[in-house]
Parts: structure tokens; sequence; C-alpha cells
């Protein structure tokens, strides 16, 4: 068989398996911090290590699910088909953040989760973001891109407040800035801000025609 | 009968104490000179052991591990992570130190913190630990109370307050360099008067029976076990008596977040989180990290609820 028959044969397959090593390549980290937080590996804190690990995961996947557009636009590279992939693994962090946050560290104490939750802005952000975040997991699939028609589109321009109030969130779960939230923050704070240029000359040659 | 035999040094062979430190400083030097990074540095891990014998206020509890009390802290002169000051405070030279003792006193003292730590008879304190961010440990200092230092200086009836002052060495610090904590150096603390002479504060040199490590606040710090750990100043260099309320590190950076008197209070809440409970470093185990209440002044309300009676907690918080 030539080879580069097979090889077209493999990208073919590729294509068309590669969720099934992506999905749980993007799991791997939640795995791997489990059997961390099993075996004494994630320091003195370990609650406080994961939720933090957990949070930080689904604010790197939004990042990367964020990036692909403008990285489009600047460089031709089109990994456009990886958007859900990554906005549903930022999702799939967020959740299991809000799901440590809730049941481990605070184990279900309703009375101080309430008042965490309608008295402090940190909490309040990061519950946002996560309530803007669940609409757009939940119609992430072909079914519901086809219902909801345009409204589709207009709907998970939600992620950009999301990412918003997660990078404000983000900041505020540390005593003061420091390397990490600063790297982290400032290249979120470019993938958002390269936006804005193609949204204001879009709405300025709109206005043009008009 | 012993397993085994440890080789025992005859007194004759143990390198003095300064010839020892020095012999770091020579190593420094020639790595240094020859542009090479200095190798496996180790901070006074293993410190030297003291004259220490128990004293009161202990709590009857197990003291957490020797490797969280060492390994998981806060000390941003050495980063912001809880590691890095374990990782990162091998180039700090504790020895020789001096403390000075002065402001509204009579008596100003200049203390060489070498020999304090070889002629004191230190008190054992087995305290607990509540950091403000809602973790706690119980940690056995070794030091001597404040009190003790305090009246030996002779303070002047003007005297109102106490402020304590760290110390800035970029070279040896990294948290000191390429700051963007907006902390300004050197780390200030102060508590009043009648809170600095309580019984309960210490001014701890060690834990666990030996000298204090770098990381840990080397060679003395302060520690007031009602308070949250941040009024905890470590390598303090100078104390100062004076009449009005000093300013405080981190209450300088965020006033609305951390107080002058930080006394622990499960009611009064830091902004971002409750302080109604707390995690119990320790149990090295992520489903197996307990939680528990937190006592009005850390459990010593019996020592020194008196000394706030007629304060709004709620306000001087």
């Amino acid at each position: 068989m030539p080879a580069t028959e097979k090889r077209g044969g493999s990208g073919k397959a590729f294509r068309k398996y590669w969720r099934i090593i992506f999905y749980p390549l993007g799991m791997f980290p939640a795995i791997w911090l489990l059997w961390q937080g099993q075996n004494g590996q994630l320091g003195a804190d370990p609650i406080n290590a994961f939720e933090r690990a957990l949070g930080l995961w689904a604010f790197r996947f939004l990042i990367v699910c964020l990036m692909l557009a403008p990285l489009r636009w600047l460089t031709g590279l089109n990994f456009l088909r990886y958007r859900r992939l990554t906005g549903l693994l930022a999702f799939f962090y967020a959740a299991l953040h809000v799901l440590t946050y809730v049941g481990l560290d605070h184990r279900f104490d309703w009375r101080v989760l309430w008042r965490d939750i309608t008295h402090r802005p940190f909490v309040i952000l990061g519950m946002l973001a996560f309530m803007m975040l669940l609409p757009l997991a939940l119609t992430s699939n072909l079914v519901s891109l086809r219902k909801l028609g345009r409204g589709w589109k207009k709907l998970h321009l939600a992620i950009f407040p999301a990412a918003a109030l997660a990078g404000v969130h983000f900041f505020l779960a540390f005593k003061t800035l420091n390397a990490l939230s600063a790297f982290y923050l400032s290249v979120m704070a470019v993938v958002l801000v390269l936006r804005l240029p193609k949204w204001f000359g879009r709405r300025r040659s709109a206005a043009i025609t008009r | 009968m012993a397993l085994f035999r440890y080789p025992q040094p005859r007194p004759s062979e143990i390198t003095p104490k300064d010839l020892y430190f020095s012999r770091r400083k020579v190593i420094a030097g020639l790595s240094a000179g020859l542009g090479v990074a200095a190798l496996g540095t180790d901070p006074a891990q293993a410190g030297e052991k003291l004259h220490t014998h128990p004293g009161p206020y202990s709590a009857t509890l197990e003291p957490t591990s020797r490797s969280d009390v060492t390994g998981y802290n806060n000390f941003y002169e050495f980063g912001m992570d809880k590691s890095d000051p374990a990782a990162s405070s091998g180039d700090f030279k504790p020895l020789p130190w001096t403390l000075e003792i002065g402001g509204l006193v009579r008596n100003p003292q200049r203390l060489d913190v070498g020999q304090m730590l070889q002629s004191s008879d230190m008190e054992e304190r087995i305290y607990r630990m509540r950091c403000v961010e809602a973790w706690s440990m119980v940690i056995p200092w070794d030091g001597i109370p404040l009190a003790t230092l305090l009246k030996a200086a002779d303070p002047d009836p003007k005297a109102k307050f106490v402020a304590f002052e760290s110390v800035e060495r970029p070279s040896e610090m990294p948290g000191q360099r390429n700051n963007i904590s907006g902390i300004e150096w050197p780390y200030v603390e102060g508590l009043r008067l009648d809170e600095a002479m309580n019984p309960l504060t210490l001014l701890a040199m060690g834990i666990y029976g030996e000298t204090l490590p770098n990381q840990n606040g080397a060679p003395v710090r302060l520690v007031v076990p009602w308070k949250y750990g941040f009024k905890g100043i470590k390598s303090i260099q100078r104390i100062r008596l004076v009449e009005e309320m000093p300013p405080t590190t981190w209450n300088r950076l965020a006033p609305s977040e951390y107080g002058f008197y930080a006394n622990v209070n499960p009611e009064v809440d830091h902004p971002r989180w409750s302080q109604a409970s707390e995690r119990v470093i320790g149990s090295r185990s992520l489903f197996g990290e307990k939680r528990q209440p937190t006592l009005m002044f850390n459990g010593y309300g019996e020592q020194v609820a008196d000394l706030y009676k007629r304060m709004d907690l709620h306000a001087s918080y």
C-alpha cells in the first residue's frame, strides 16, 4: 500500500475519532488530582489545593476556548472545531470546582453557603460565571443548535461576560496580585481584547452602509 | 540493645557555630565567583537543639507534623505560594542577629539573638494557630514571653502600643525582588501594650525544641495565639514602644479585610469567606480532611477576653 494513502487513512480516522482521545485527555488532570488527593500528595491542605486546581483548570480551558477564534484570524490556523471540546471541559472543571466548594469544603452547610452566595462578591461573581456557562453546556449539542437557530449564537455570546466575571473571581482568589494570577489574567485579557477591533470595526462598517 | 551504633563525635570534633555559619559564606562566595548556582544549600532544616522546658498554657492537642509546620506557611518575603518559604529561604542568614528594643523605654536593649539561643532557658508552648485563610494547626513553639523583655526595657508610661519591624533583604529574600504584590517591605506589625504584656504572647526562637527554620521566621518571631497568624511577624529586627497605633502590613494593603486587632472571631467574617469554621491541617487525604468550628479568641478567651471588654469586636476587627 502506498505510504500517502496510509497517511490519508489515519488522518481520516483521526478526524473521526479525536473525541475519544481528547475528552479523556482533557479530564486527565481531574483524575490525576483525585489520585494525588487520595494518596496524600496534595500537600497540607488537600481540599484547598484541589478546589483551587480545579478552578485554575476551568480558567485555562476557558482561555483556550476563547483563543481559537482570534488564532484563526491572526494565523489562519483553524482549530475552531475544538471550541465545543474546550468549552465543555471548562464547564466540567467549573462544575467540579463548585461541587468541591459546596460539598467537600463546606460539607453542604447551607447556612454558610447561603451567606457566602448572598453576601460575598468573590463568591457571587464565581457563581454567576458558572450559572452563565450552564446553559451553554446544556445547549452544546447539535439538536439544540438546530432548534435554537439564530438564537443559539446570541445565547453563546454569554461566554464573554462569563469569562470576564471568572477573571475577577480568579483575581480575588488570591490575597495579592502574584505571578500566577498576573499571567493568566493577562492572557485572558489579551484573548478578550483581541476581539474589540473586530466588533467595533463591524459596527462602524454597518453604520457606514446604513 | 541498640540495633545500630551511631558515630558520636567528640566535643573537640564539633565545628564551632560561628565557623559553621561562615562556611556558608565561603561556599556562597566561591559559587558566586565561579558563576555557579549554589548547590543544595540546605536551609537550617535540622535546627540546633534548644534548652527548653514545658511552659504554661499549652494545649493538650497532638501537634501538627513537623513537615506540615515547616513546609506549609505564608512568608511572602520568600514567595506567594505556601510551599515557597521552605523552598526559597535557603539564602537567608539568620545569624548574627541583633534585636533592638527602643522607642518609649527607659532602658533600650540591643540583644544578641545568637547568644540568647544558647543561653536562654526557653518555654515550650503548644499553641493552636489559626490562619486568616480558615485553616489551623497546632504548633509546639519554644521561646520566652515577650513581657519578660519588655519589662527589662522598662516602658515609659506614655507608651500605649508596641510596633514590630522585620527585615528587608532582597538579596536573601526572593519574594522581595520582582514584587508585584503591592506589599511594602519590611513587614510591620503591632500590638496594644496590654496585649504585648499578656503572658500568652511569646517571642518564639524555636519549634519542636530546635531553632526556628528560616521559613518559619528565624531567628526570632512573634506568636500571638488568639489572633490570626499574620499578626505573628517573623524575623524581627526592631521592637519600638510608641504612643499611637502603629501601621500594620496587611491592614495597610487591604484595610477592609485585615484589621489592626485581627482577633480570631467566628462571628466576624472575612469579606471573601466565612470565619465560622476552619480546615484542620494534617489529614493528608482529600476526603479525610477535617473541618472544625472556630473558637472565639481561638480558644484563649479565658486569658484574653478581658482585654476587649468594652470594645465592639465587629467594628474593631
